[in-house]
């Protein structure tokens, strides 16, 4: 009975003792979203809503309003995205679909490789080769479409518009690696389906990529959320200029390269609780991003292998 | 007749769409050319036997190397490790043991979650709870910061690899009398354990490369130092200091660090590659 | 002069004899399934089994796929509590006790009921380390020489040893499939079950590695009451002394194996073992 008695300890002991470093998970979890609420509360309470409505970002004057780096971060987020996607969606489609087979894993190596170069080396290849290449071609733009309010302003090079690229860049390996899983997990059934109804390779594979629809919003999605909270190359890039403009050539701000400059400069209790605030709605959103963006790939990785043959009908129909 | 056409139509539409395809990848693999082209071209004319063995240079003189951020970068990411790696394996021993539980649903949502969080976000979690208290940046506190990051891969690595396991392996330990837990460490793990070595040390380089986490936990320190509660300098961090500077010469010195950190990642995905192959070779047997 | 009589004793006196047990006991039953109902959350998968299975003999279990053969044989050491939702009712008694108590320690069961699985298994260790795993997780031995002695008598046994005594500390995962599953074999031996299942321990094997596998199944009933699960007719005809036949969750007929092969009692039987189904 002892003997007994203590090989079930053992085993509870493990499930207890794994468990408490899993817990430790959700702890750090909870005590980011505690902590920054709780070293922000001078500014919360301050400012209450204005802080996200008024633009005025002031140090000097005791002046924080957040909305520049709000606008700055959903700019150039959707501006990478607008370039990221469709490149992304490419090769994920490419990879998963055209290539021929020897051609597969070097191009994967290639793409992870992109994701796994670190910010700064973007950042400072973006500092003295990007930018320049980009003052260059706004400088060459000709001054009829200068006059338009998204092409306004002094040509300086840094800006939104090498921040957008540069968060393309970036993007583009997380995006397609997820997007080609995705793809991946779309039952054979279903292009065999469409090759059978007599479809051309496109429509085979848009029957592919119908049917992995949700899956594939969802990545670009996670690619999104890796664009909010990107920091480095951004801040090294975008100019860091608290002012909300349509332009693509002006220096704006983000919300993480505020953080990043200013951070060990708050002098003031207030200043640094309104940078944490700031910190602290970054990882709200992007929470809320990237939980979105995980339901919808689960969502579609799921009953993709129960009813494959279920969806043949409508996928065909999407080709015709 | 018309049937024709249609079909020659859709045969175009089918071709150009494979172009666009195949142009992407291009269009993608350009900036990779570019920043590798860069990074090495001028990496290589700046790096020196001085960068790794000197400290740097007071502002405006020229020459020095980076010595005390290399250690420095070794130290925090050592750290990071000691804190990550026992927790994000046993993490993912739960998460795979007791996959249908729903703490491990959660722990899972919360690793994702963790995992989603900006870098910079993570340093100002870390600033709050391990700098102010003691008002003194750290490199322990750059340390934890890097290991927070460093857990969610960990965990999530370990988890995907166990359940690569075959079930049978458990079973047969578990039909010799071996109690879960030793089923789970001397069978299950030992077979994972080459793939969670690989993850962890892509793990590894890619923490190596952060530098956001870092600018207010480490911050940066000009002078060596070996002390956990010292500010520490990091090549990251250095190179980021470097490159937005006016003077010639910290550019350069600034390009030296990324070859070195781009050098890092670029080797340990070659590693990571080729345990991978060995790996799949050993479970197709 | 009284003689102090012997008291005769009076037809009323005599005790009666005790009355015996209605089905005497077998004394050579080593496991008895008696009434068992298995469930996998709400479906029920085992419908009120009983089975003697008895020492130095091989039971051989036969059926359909999904006819719970393999489920049962999994509950004979609780295999199956390792399946999330699954449940069992009625008892299974091994030597006496039921395994299903309350107090019954299910590792120490295991090591007592040793079982062999349908594809090889083996750690990826060496040849040596796999057959000492048990042996070392159980502490069973004293010294080392005591777990080398070990070791190789458990490969003597599965007719391994002569095949890789050279080559003991090389990765088990470099023998061949029949030589795999020997090592199995040879690693459950070596914890000293007393009972052995195997669940379709051939299946997966050519032709001649089975035919060592099966020679090897009559060598051990000497020592050991064996249980094994297969697909294979012919194999169950030529390994097995008893034979039962599971159809849909239940037990349909169980008898000599000759008899069940040659004269079964139930038309079902007949119909599977002349392959009319299945």
């Amino acid at each position: 009975m002892g003997r007994v008695g203590k090989k079930r300890s053992i085993d509870l002991g493990f499930r207890l003792g794994t468990g408490a470093f899993a817990l430790v998970l959700v702890v750090i979890v909870c005590a980011i979203g505690f902590e920054l609420t709780r070293q922000s509360m001078l500014s919360i309470e301050k400012f209450g809503f204005d802080f996200w409505r008024t633009e005025v970002w002031d140090p000097v004057a005791g002046q924080f309003g957040a909305l520049p780096f709000i606008w700055g971060t959903l700019y150039s987020s959707l501006l990478a995205l607008a370039i990221a996607t469709p490149i992304a969606l490419g090769i994920a489609v490419f990879i998963s679909e055209l290539c021929p087979n020897w051609l597969r894993q070097p191009l994967v190596f290639l793409t992870e490789l992109l994701a796994a170069i670190p910010s700064i080396v973007y950042g400072l290849w973006g500092i003295f080769v990007l930018v320049p290449a980009v003052r260059a071609f706004e400088t060459s733009m000709p001054s009829a479409l200068r006059q338009l309010p998204m092409f306004s302003g002094p040509p300086l090079g840094v800006g939104m518009l090498a921040a957008g690229v540069i968060l393309a860049i970036m993007v583009i390996p997380f995006t397609s690696s997820v997007a080609r899983e995705v793809l991946k997990s779309v039952p054979a059934a279903q292009r065999e389906g469409a090759y059978a109804l007599g479809a051309t390779r496109f429509e085979a594979i848009r029957a592919a990529v119908y049917f992995a629809r949700t899956g594939i919003i969802g990545a670009v999605m996670l690619g999104f959320g890796r664009a909010l909270g990107e920091t480095m190359a951004v801040t090294m890039v975008i100019g860091n200029n608290p002012k909300i403009s349509a332009s693509l050539f002006a220096p704006q701000y983000t919300m993480a390269a505020v953080l990043a400059n200013e951070f060990t400069e708050a002098d003031t209790e207030l200043y640094l609780n309104a940078l944490i605030e700031i910190g602290l709605v970054l990882f709200v959103i992007t929470l809320v991003v990237n939980s979105l963006s995980r339901l919808l790939i689960w969502s579609m990785a799921r009953p993709a292998r129960q009813d494959a043959a279920a969806v043949v009908v409508p996928a065909a129909e999407s080709a015709a | 007749m018309t049937g024709m056409i249609s079909t020659g139509g859709r045969k175009v539409m089918s071709s150009l769409f494979v172009a666009l395809c195949t142009l992407s990848v291009l269009i993608a693999l350009v900036p990779l050319a570019f920043v590798l082209f860069f990074v090495i071209s001028e990496g290589v004319q700046a790096l020196n036997f001085d960068f790794f063995t000197k400290m740097p240079k007071p502002v405006g003189e020229t020459g020095g190397g980076m010595a005390n951020a290399i250690v420095g970068t070794l130290m925090v990411t050592g750290l990071g490790s000691m804190f990550a790696i026992p927790i994000g394996i046993m993490s993912g021993v739960y998460m795979s043991e007791y996959a249908g539980t729903r703490f491990a649903s959660l722990v899972r949502f919360a690793a994702d979650t963790l995992n989603g969080v900006p870098s910079i976000v993570i340093g100002v979690f870390v600033y709050g709870i391990a700098v102010l208290p003691f008002k003194q940046f750290s490199a322990l506190a750059g340390g934890l910061a890097l290991g927070v990051m460093m857990i969610p891969i960990i965990a999530r690595t370990t988890e995907e690899l166990l359940l690569l396991v075959p079930g049978t392996m458990r079973e047969g330990a578990l039909a010799l009398g071996a109690t879960h837990a030793r089923a789970v460490f001397s069978v299950v793990l030992p077979a994972a354990l080459p793939g969670i070595v690989t993850g962890v040390v892509l793990a590894l380089a890619r923490i190596a490369g952060e530098t956001a986490p870092l600018l207010f936990t480490a911050f940066s320190n000009r002078y060596f130092t070996t002390s956990l509660r010292q500010p520490i300098g990091t090549l990251t961090v250095m190179v980021f200091t470097y490159a937005i500077s006016p003077y010639k010469d910290w550019h350069r010195q600034a390009w030296a660090g990324a070859l070195v950190l781009v050098s890092i990642v670029l080797l340990c995905s070659l590693l990571a590659r080729f345990a991978t192959r060995k790996i799949e070779g050993l479970h197709s047997n | 002069m009284l003689q102090t009589a012997v008291p005769l004793p009076s037809p009323a006196a005599v005790p009666s004899l005790p009355v015996a047990p209605a089905p005497a006991p077998d004394t050579a039953a080593k496991i008895t399934a008696s009434g068992l109902d298995f469930y996998y959350g709400p479906r029920r998968v085992l419908e009120q089994i009983t089975l003697q299975m008895r020492r130095n003999e091989v039971t051989a279990l036969i059926g359909p796929s999904g006819c719970g053969k393999s489920t049962f044989l999994r509950t004979l050491n609780r295999m199956n509590d390792i399946v999330p939702g699954a449940r069992v009712e009625g008892s299974v008694v091994l030597d006496g006790r039921d395994i299903y108590a309350a107090a019954v320690d299910v590792v120490d069961l295991r090591r007592r009921v040793g079982m062999v699985f349908q594809k090889s298994n083996p750690f990826p260790k060496s040849i040596f380390d796999n057959v000492a795993y048990g042996l070392r997780i159980n502490r069973m031995t004293r010294s080392r020489e005591d777990l080398e002695g070990r070791v190789e008598a458990s490969l003597r046994s599965a007719a391994l040893w002569d095949e890789v005594k050279d080559r003991l500390h090389t990765s088990a995962l470099a023998l061949s499939g029949g030589q795999q599953q020997r090592l199995c074999i040879a690693r459950a031996l070596a914890v000293e079950p007393e009972v052995l299942l195997m669940d379709e321990p051939a299946s997966a094997l050519d032709p001649i590695a089975t035919q060592r596998i099966e020679e090897l199944i009559y060598q051990l009933k000497s020592r050991y009451t064996i249980v094994i699960v297969t697909h294979n007719m012919q194999q169950a005809a030529r390994v097995s002394d008893v034979t039962a036949f599971f159809w849909l969750g239940r037990l349909v007929e169980t008898g000599l194996t000759t008899k069940i092969f040659t004269a079964p009692a139930q038309k079902l039987t007949e119909d599977y073992i002349t392959g009319r189904f299945g």
